[in-house]
């Protein structure tokens, strides 16, 4: 068995090797949509879709004889992403190597403080982008801003919110750490995956309202899957994190009542945590609301994961409760 | 084929809605709209304005209006909106530092008072937060009760009738099936009722809906808040919160007086406390003695002796962070501790007017902390020692007296002298953590003002025979919360039921499905039509049709239609 410190040190460095192919992983998912041509109908062939013109016409003012090109674009883009996924799941399996040696190292969950909960959050995210990718749901567009994030966190975490290896304070000394938390960093997982899904979907939408005022979508949101897709995927991932964000509040309410006394105070983390699913259920409310469905229920959900962000950071970092305990 | 979507550009999807009228979704064709409206009718957005006359025609549309959708969703956006300045301003009785508020009331004495008068600085008590959260409870409530009647309608009613053009629907199969039409429709209708559908089987077609346990998921959620708040307000009207520093050897008695700070709600009943008491026999603390985290906390422990009823049996007990102690309904939680130095002082005329422990209260992470000693017994005149408690001292030119490691490693106790009137004799109540100098005169050393720091055992003389202080030894305190909430039990099942209710209403998706099958063209068997409405916003279970459609007599393989969300075709 490797000494603790041996543990540790291996942590880092498996930390570093993620960003590093993390980064690759990006930069090729990055290459590929700036390679792919606009989508074409997926049930007509698609050489000879394109040389008709039928449908490509509207949308690609390219003239028809130059229709073989963007289908060799095309096969060079899926070869791409494929190699971002692969570099993708690599970077995963270093970066999960190193939250668990890193548990291993402290002799506890690997999430007792703000560096901890980081490297575990942006592996929660990575982990619900390729179970998405697993489940052939359409994600790809979504990679390169899921693993610029995954990437800049983690950045982060190793410049900034370091912090070796070590023992908790005795406030955190609970088993309701590791149902709390874990349910917190899978909840944010998600919770990117649907953001990111929502950010295209409002950046797809308004390509395709200029395209209705006669404006053909030419560049990045014209590539991006149909606005209908990214709607549904994003409500797929918020449906299935909103539960996990209710049970990782109400878990930590138990917790408070165990540990203060109370299980609801209004101390600022528990106000952010109340606020992000106020938005949330706000998101999913607007969904079945005539008016709001869409473009203002999109952005109900980008605010949700925005204050999930900020109770993450600003309540961390500037205001004082009893949630600061773990440094930083 | 089974290539990933991901390799698609633009995938299925943009195909399908490609094919269909132009529209905000998928819901807005006319006969989605129909089947929505059938299906959740109270999820209107804004009911038309009256049009009849009188006050009944206004009250019904101000009622619609308030348990519309859009009004929940405006109501939660204000909710949200409205719980920020509470986690940005200080507030009165939940703040993690109670001096806040009057701290910054006295930095900003302009903007400071309004605030204070809106309310800003007890947000969550405010009247204008309270009319949020309670008009949104009437309007989900107004919204789900008339749901739960047509849940309980519906689930006694039938699947309803397939619409005429089954082709317009979101995932819709046709097939041709060598087989007899009764042979078909009772071979559909058993698929069905497998996989529990409630199914109606007509001349030619079948009926089958699901997924009624969505409806009730969503009824038990919205009620369990309500439960929820209830049991909040349980807690709130007839619980309590206190607070009590207890120093080691010292004991409490669970009433009223012997709180340091006592938060009774408006019906508690603050003489009925349960009649406990503990004394602390010792408090230990273990921090972090090497590395870069030297002097983080690890470990606090109270070892307590409780009579859970006055004259009861003793016990013996130990209260650390996360683990209190309970006793009926009230919990006792180890929330801090600090130094209490003991000392003992003689007067003027020798003789020893004070002698204990005093709580000095920690100012930062190594325990740096503050306090005064009064002595009104002192005699000619009354003694007052203000200053520092230092567990591990340095005195930094720059920064003043700080510890610098919070266990006792070089404790000394820095203090400079009063004399005078200490102010306790008009019973005018006055901090213990604070000298009242307004009748005090600091105690000189020549030109500089008198000022000692003692290790333990050591003592200090005042000039002209005023008296002498001995620092005797180091005593530990903890502080404790106190804390009774009557709601509790009420408010956790509610939560339980709430997630379980959510899990259920967003997990389970309800759909109908309709089977209709006509002769087929040229003879030779049947054309058999599937198709299948979401009734939530969520894509259709995949393969369902498929598997529905392979399940038939004499079925080939497969079958073709519209099916923009099955990935498997």
């Amino acid at each position: 068995m490797p000494t603790p410190n041996l543990l540790a040190e291996l942590s880092d460095r498996l930390i570093y090797s993620a960003i590093a192919v993390y980064a690759l992983a990006m930069l090729a998912y990055a290459y590929q949509a700036a390679r792919r041509s606009h989508p074409v109908p997926e049930d007509a062939p698609r050489l000879e879709a394109v040389a008709a013109g039928a449908h490509a016409a509207v949308r690609d003012p390219q003239p028809p004889t130059a229709g073989a090109r963007p289908a060799i674009r095309d096969a060079a883009a899926r070869r791409t992403e494929r190699i971002a996924a692969a570099l993708t799941t690599l970077a995963f399996a270093l970066h999960l190597a190193g939250v668990v040696s890193r548990g291993l190292a402290a002799g506890r969950v690997p999430w007792g403080n703000m560096y901890e909960f980081t490297t575990a959050a942006t592996l929660a995210a990575t982990s619900a982008y390729l179970v998405f990718l697993r489940r052939r749901q359409p994600v790809r567009d979504l990679g390169v801003w899921v693993l610029a994030l995954v990437t800049l966190c983690l950045g982060l975490a190793v410049t900034v919110l370091y912090t070796p290896a070590g023992d908790l304070v005795p406030a955190l000394n609970s088993y309701w750490l590791v149902i709390h938390v874990a349910a917190a960093i899978i909840a944010g997982g998600v919770f990117t995956v649907g953001a990111a899904a929502t950010g295209l979907y409002l950046l797809r939408r308004r390509a395709d309202a200029r395209d209705a005022g006669g404006q053909a979508t030419r560049g990045y949101a014209g590539r991006l899957p149909a606005a209908a897709t990214l709607e549904r995927l994003a409500h797929t991932a918020h449906l299935f994190a909103f539960p996990v964000w209710t049970f990782a509040v109400l878990a930590g309410a138990i917790w408070a009542e165990d540990s203060w006394g109370r299980y609801w105070g209004w101390d600022p983390k528990e106000t952010w945590a109340f606020i992000t699913w106020v938005l949330y259920a706000a998101y999913l409310h607007a969904q079945s609301t005539a008016g709001w469905r869409g473009r203002k229920a999109g952005w109900l959900a980008l605010a949700g994961y925005a204050a999930f962000w900020f109770n993450f950071v600003g309540v961390n970092l500037f205001i004082t409760g009893l949630h600061s305990y773990a440094g930083v | 084929m089974t290539e990933p979507i991901g390799a698609l550009p633009g995938n299925a999807v943009a195909g399908a809605a490609a094919s269909r009228p132009a529209g905000d979704t998928l819901e807005d064709t006319a006969l989605s709209h129909r089947l929505e409206e059938a299906a959740r009718p109270g999820v209107m957005a804004v009911p038309p304005r009256p049009t009849g006359q009188g006050l009944a025609a206004w009250a019904r549309w101000a009622w619609r209006t308030l348990t519309s959708m859009r009004t929940a969703v405006l109501l939660l956006l204000a909710l949200a909106l409205a719980a920020v300045p509470g986690s940005l301003l200080p507030q009165r009785g939940v703040a993690f530092d109670p001096g806040a508020v009057t701290r910054f009331l006295a930095d900003n004495p302009v903007v400071g008072p309004w605030l204070d008068r809106l309310g800003f600085f007890e947000v969550y008590s405010s009247p204008w937060f309270a009319a949020i959260y309670l008009l949104l409870m009437v309007s989900m409530t107004g919204c789900v009760l008339p749901r739960a009647a047509r849940l309980w309608q519906s689930a006694r009613a039938e699947p309803p009738r397939a619409p005429t053009n089954l082709a317009r629907l979101d995932d819709h199969r046709r097939a041709t099936v060598a087989a007899e039409r009764a042979q078909i429709l009772q071979a559909a209708a058993s698929h069905l009722r497998a996989r529990r559908f409630r199914v109606v089987v007509e001349d030619d077609s079948v009926r089958a809906e699901k997924g009624y346990l969505r409806e009730a998921g969503n009824l038990v959620f919205h009620l369990s808040l309500l439960v929820l708040l209830f049991g909040v307000a349980i807690g709130s009207l007839f619980g309590f919160e206190g607070r009590v520093i207890v120093v080691e050897g010292a004991s409490f008695t669970n009433t009223r007086l012997q709180y340091d700070e006592f938060t009774p709600g408006p019906l508690t009943d603050a003489e009925g406390l349960s009649p406990f008491s503990v004394t602390l026999d010792d408090f230990t603390a273990r921090f972090e003695t090497a590395g870069p985290q030297r002097g983080s906390a690890r470990d606090f422990q109270a070892d307590l002796t409780v009579l859970r009823t006055p004259g009861g049996a003793a016990e013996k007990v130990t209260v650390e962070v996360n683990h209190p102690l309970q006793v009926e309904g009230t919990k006792m939680f180890l929330t801090g501790h600090g130094y209490a130095p003991v000392v003992s002082v003689t007067d003027g005329r020798g003789q020893t007017v004070f002698s204990g422990p005093v709580v000095f209260v920690p100012f930062d992470g190594n325990l740096s902390s503050e306090g005064v000693i009064k002595v009104p017994d002192g005699q000619p005149t009354q003694l007052g020692f203000e200053g520092f408690f230092l567990p591990t001292a340095s005195v930094d030119p720059a920064a003043g007296p700080r510890s610098l490691y919070p266990d006792l490693v070089d404790p000394q106790l820095l203090l400079t002298a009063y004399t005078g009137d200490l102010g306790l004799g008009d019973g005018a109540p006055q901090s213990v953590f604070r000298l009242d100098k307004t009748n005090l005169s600091q105690v000189m050393d020549g030109d500089e003002p008198f000022a000692r720091a003692l290790r333990p055992g050591e003592s200090m003389t005042l000039p002209d025979g005023q008296g002498t202080l001995t620092f005797e030894s180091v005593s530990r305190f903890a502080n404790f919360q106190i804390a009774h909430d009557p709601g509790k039990e009420l408010s956790l099942v509610a939560a339980v039921a709430l997630l379980l209710g959510l899990t259920v209403s967003l997990a389970v998706r309800r759909r109908r499905v309709w089977v209709r099958v006509t002769a087929a063209a040229g003879g030779g068997g049947a054309t058999v039509e599937a198709a299948s409405y979401a009734l939530t916003r969520r894509e259709p279970v995949p393969g369902e049709l498929s598997s529905l459609l392979a399940a038939l007599p004499g079925a080939e393989p497969g079958g073709s239609g519209t099916s923009p969300h099955d990935r498997e075709d």
